[in-house]
């Protein structure tokens, strides 16, 4: 993959240039290559379950319906995962999530359906009361001092409780259109009917222009400080791969049905919360008391605000999550959410976040939710049934962690 | 004419990119007490991991004779069963077991029936407990007891496997100067009942008083091994870092300005058992460009005092005033103290001081985040920037700041905690054990650190169990008792003799 092409480039000028520039350069860049691949190994893995499948099911995995299912389908999975990678980098968990779910989409019913409230004051309010369960279950966790553990056990029977109690043993259906579309809703054919839909399209190629610029902007500041960057032609090779996955992504939903709105919904979060995790204090305070909560506290960070933000965070996350998935069933029923918690939780710890706490990204995160997501997906198309797409799913989370741990003890670390 | 329990043979160990050892000979006689010293880094640890089969045989190069026969270790319990025994520094107890139960784990006395004797295990313990000298139940807890008497029980734990060569690593590393004497009588007193021991150890003076042979590693790789007669502190300094150190503190002319930081009738008591009180009516300051000292035995209440003035971070019930120029100051949250111009830099850097699976740049800006901030976000570049500033500045040694801090030395991992400290920029700064498990070398570029705060108009406050280096860096020292200041002397005028007798005093009842 790498290229020894011995063409000069601005990093023969890279900081800490080494004595032997011919014989260095070509292993400087071979060993930059292997430590982002490792670095990336959840994305190789991602592009393996994908190939797999794609041959597995003949194609017709990477069909435009069933890539744009891919996203519409596990796209609640995807938004607590955001919500979950963030707890667990701090440290915690939240088992909560799938009955929060359940119980939010419930509420929801209730306000758009039976109180008949227009949709947009359902969605808030029930997001605020998401927002609410997160400060309640927030509350014992940082300010009681109870382990996250036991308050979010508690929590999911709670809350699933109160699901059924809001239910009244019966399912609540026939939402409004506008509420329906935020799980199965299509931005599509705005400029006219096409083949290939021109506005998604062109939003696809205006995503992988925008990445470029934001990543050639990033590499040039990183070399006017004077850091160390990763060798031209691999940064030109990665850009080309995974502006290649764009694209194909793009024109796949454009030959489809357009954009979904879950996608929109979730892009927005994405993009939102890796700058919180990257570039905001308080998400540096995140990794921070994962990473040593001691050390965190005494350097000042507010240790226990932090906690409590992150579960009212989660809180709304989970209400959202509940509300896309009752939208797509347009049901709420006692059933919903179940099993929510362990895919979320699932999907962070294959996305590489760390057990113990400190470790893992949200790209992280959703690349592990979508490799369940394929997983699902391939297996249905092949067939196979629940049980043994459980068990298959059980395997690849122990694989996962299991690789991880391997790659870090063999790089030395604890 | 020797009689060797010992010689490990042209041991190399390498890692990848790394040879941790390069060809190290060592030849320890029975019965004696054999000293290794180095500096961080400089291989003894690994030399005793490959000695006591951590490194099994196959994984490093060379030839290890134990009692006359070549043997091959595949783990730590085939050493074990040979009679060798190491006591890490970071003891391995279980601290809600008992004492008893601790020493005879994975050896546990079995009566009828293969249950636990539990009289039995109670007995030997109690037996053990008398050769070493610790007076406790062998039913109390292990979290129960100081770290002074953990030591202890360690020690009686390798009795229990009929040792015949024990292995201390810096064994009085978290030792105050008492259970410290107690334990190297400790050691005397076993080699007379014919236990060989090795200590590794960087405190010079416990050195002479112990060992008969001194072997010498740098880089790898054997320096030189001296008798008991020809060891001198120079010598083994010179050997240790390659050079001579004319000085062990660096030169440090004071230019002491105005009052900054004066704290007045500071009461702490002990966290959960609230009747207790740990820091009794503490009254001190601190001038700008001055070092002062705070000297006191453990338990004493050093760090208590620390770090209940700093955001409140230890104890109940706190009490008293903080000025800071004159002008009251509270420190109620840790934020609310660094706000206010106040740095405290832990004793446990590990535990208390650093993110370790963070890199270097994180963990400097780890206090002073919202300085960092542009626009609600962290301008990340600027980060770079200023933590390799500090790299180069504090001299940490790292190929970059992207280096996690848990594979820094001890040494540089201060340097990064200082330097988060110092980038917080604060007018006090409360150093808690600055130089705990650094070596020599290392241990002069933290003083000639401190000296530079102190000359750039900072107050320093410096805590340390160690005497000589109290006496060699400050300017004006308290002494500690029983949460008691009990004397202030400025450096000229206190001794070692007279700062021990302040720190000895006992409460009047």
């Amino acid at each position: 993959m790498s290229n020894p092409n011995p063409t000069p480039t601005q990093e023969s000028q890279a900081v800490g240039a080494q004595v032997n520039p011919v014989e260095n350069k070509f292993t400087d860049r071979l060993s930059h290559v292997l430590a982002d691949l490792g670095k990336n190994g959840i994305f190789i893995a991602l592009i393996a379950v994908v190939v797999l499948f794609a041959v597995l099911t003949d194609g017709i995995l990477l069909r435009p319906q069933n890539i744009s299912n891919l996203v519409v389908q596990n796209g609640y999975i995807l938004v607590l995962a955001i919500g979950m990678v963030m707890v667990i980098i701090a440290g915690h968990i939240d088992l909560s999530v799938g009955s929060v779910a359940a119980f939010i989409g419930a509420v929801s019913g209730v306000f758009a359906v039976q109180w008949g409230l227009p949709w947009w004051l359902a969605i808030i309010l029930s997001l605020g009361i998401g927002a609410l369960v997160g400060v309640w279950q927030g509350f014992w966790i940082a300010y009681v001092g109870i382990p996250a553990f036991i308050v979010t056990l508690a929590g999911m029977l709670i809350f699933r409780g109160l699901a059924l109690v809001v239910l009244g043993n019966a399912n609540i259906g026939s939402f409004p259109a506008e509420y329906r579309a935020l799980g199965n809703g299509f931005v599509t054919d705005v400029f006219g009917e096409f083949e290939i839909d021109p506005l998604t399209l062109g939003i696809g190629i205006l995503a992988i222009v925008i990445l470029v610029v934001q990543q050639v902007r990033t590499r040039r500041g990183r070399q006017k400080y004077g850091q160390d960057v990763e060798p031209i032609a691999w940064f030109i090779t990665k850009l080309v791969l995974i502006g290649a996955a764009i694209l194909f992504f793009a024109y796949s939903l454009a030959s489809y049905k357009g954009i979904p709105i879950t996608l929109i919904v979730l892009g927005f979060l994405v993009l939102v919360y890796s700058v919180i995790m990257n570039r905001t204090v308080f998400g540096r305070h995140i990794y921070a008391i994962g990473g040593n909560r001691h050390a965190a506290e005494l350097s000042g960070i507010k240790t226990r605000r932090v906690d409590f933000l992150l579960f009212v965070n989660m809180g709304l996350l989970a209400a959202l999550a509940g509300l896309i998935f009752t939208a797509r069933l347009n049901l709420a029923g006692p059933k919903a959410g179940d099993g929510f918690e362990l895919e979320a939780i699932s999907a962070a710890f294959i996305g590489g976040a760390a057990v113990q706490g400190g470790v893992g990204t949200i790209g992280g995160a959703i690349i592990g939710g979508l490799i369940i997501g394929v997983l699902n997906n391939g297996m249905s198309i092949m067939g196979i049934g629940i049980e043994w797409q459980q068990a298959v799913k059980g395997l690849v989370l122990l694989l996962a962690v299991a690789f991880d741990v391997y790659n870090k003890r063999r790089s030395g670390g604890r | 004419m020797t009689n060797h329990i010992l010689e490990m043979r042209g041991i190399t160990k390498t890692f990848p990119g790394v040879k941790a050892l390069a060809n190290v000979n060592l030849a320890v006689e029975r019965g004696q007490v054999h000293a290794i010293c180095g500096e961080n880094g400089a291989g003894k640890s690994t030399l005793m991991k490959v000695l006591s089969g951590v490194y099994p045989h196959g994984t490093y190069e060379g030839e290890i004779v134990f009692e006359g026969e070549t043997v091959e270790f595949k783990d730590l319990t085939d050493s074990e069963a040979k009679g060798i025994v190491i006591i890490h520094q970071e003891l391995a107890l279980s601290p809600y077991l008992s004492i008893a139960e601790n020493i005879f784990l994975n050896n546990e006395q079995k009566g009828a029936g293969g249950l636990i004797d539990w009289n039995k295990t109670n007995f030997e313990a109690s037996k053990l407990l008398a050769r070493v000298g610790l007076k406790e139940n062998p039913t109390t807890k292990i979290r129960e007891i100081g770290v002074g008497k953990q030591q202890l029980v360690e020690i009686a734990k390798a009795l229990s496997k009929r040792v015949k060569l024990l292995i201390l690593d810096e064994p009085t590393a978290a030792l105050n100067d008492e259970d410290s004497d107690h334990l190297l009588d400790l050691i005397l007193h076993l080699k007379g009942q014919g236990i060989t021991s090795i200590i590794i150890s960087h405190k010079l003076n416990e050195i002479k008083k112990v060992a008969d042979t001194v072997t010498v590693i740098r880089d790898g790789k054997t320096i030189e091994t001296i008798a008991k007669q020809d060891v001198t502190e120079d010598r083994i300094i010179k050997d240790m870092v390659g050079r001579d150190l004319e000085h062990r503190y660096p030169d440090h002319t004071p230019h002491i300005g105005e009052e900054l930081l004066r704290v007045e009738d500071w009461t702490a008591h002990h966290p959960q058992d609230t009747s207790r009180v740990m820091v009794d009516n503490v009254n001190l300051h601190v001038r700008a460009g001055e070092i002062v000292g705070i000297a006191g035995l453990m338990g004493a209440g050093r760090t208590e005092f620390a770090m209940s003035l700093f955001g409140h971070s230890y104890g109940s019930k706190i009490s008293g005033k903080v000025f800071l120029r004159g002008k009251e100051i509270k420190t109620r949250t840790v934020a609310e103290a660094i706000e206010n111009g106040i740095a405290y830099a832990t004793e446990d850097r590990k535990t208390y001081g650093l993110n370790l699976i963070e890199d270097i740049k994180r963990n400097i800006s780890m206090a002073s985040l919202r300085k960092l901030e542009k626009y609600g976000l962290v301008h990340d570049n600027e980060e770079y920037a200023v933590a390799n500033e500090y790299r180069k500045s504090m001299n940490i040694k790292a190929p970059n700041v992207l280096v996690k801090t848990g594979k820094l030395s001890g040494g540089n991992q201060q340097k990064v905690v200082l330097s988060k400290w110092i980038y917080s920029d604060p007018d006090v700064l409360i150093l808690d054990e600055p130089t705990r498990g650094i070596d020599v070398g290392a241990k002069y570029e933290i003083y000639t650190i401190i000296n530079k705060l102190a000359a750039a108009g900072k107050g320093i406050i410096v805590i340390s169990s160690e005497l000589p280096e109290l006496l060699g860096i400050c300017d004006r020292l308290y002494a500690l008792s029983e949460g008691r200041i009990t004397g202030e002397l400025p450096v000229d005028e206190a001794t070692p003799e007279s700062m021990l007798k302040l720190m000895t005093m006992e409460k009047p009842r």
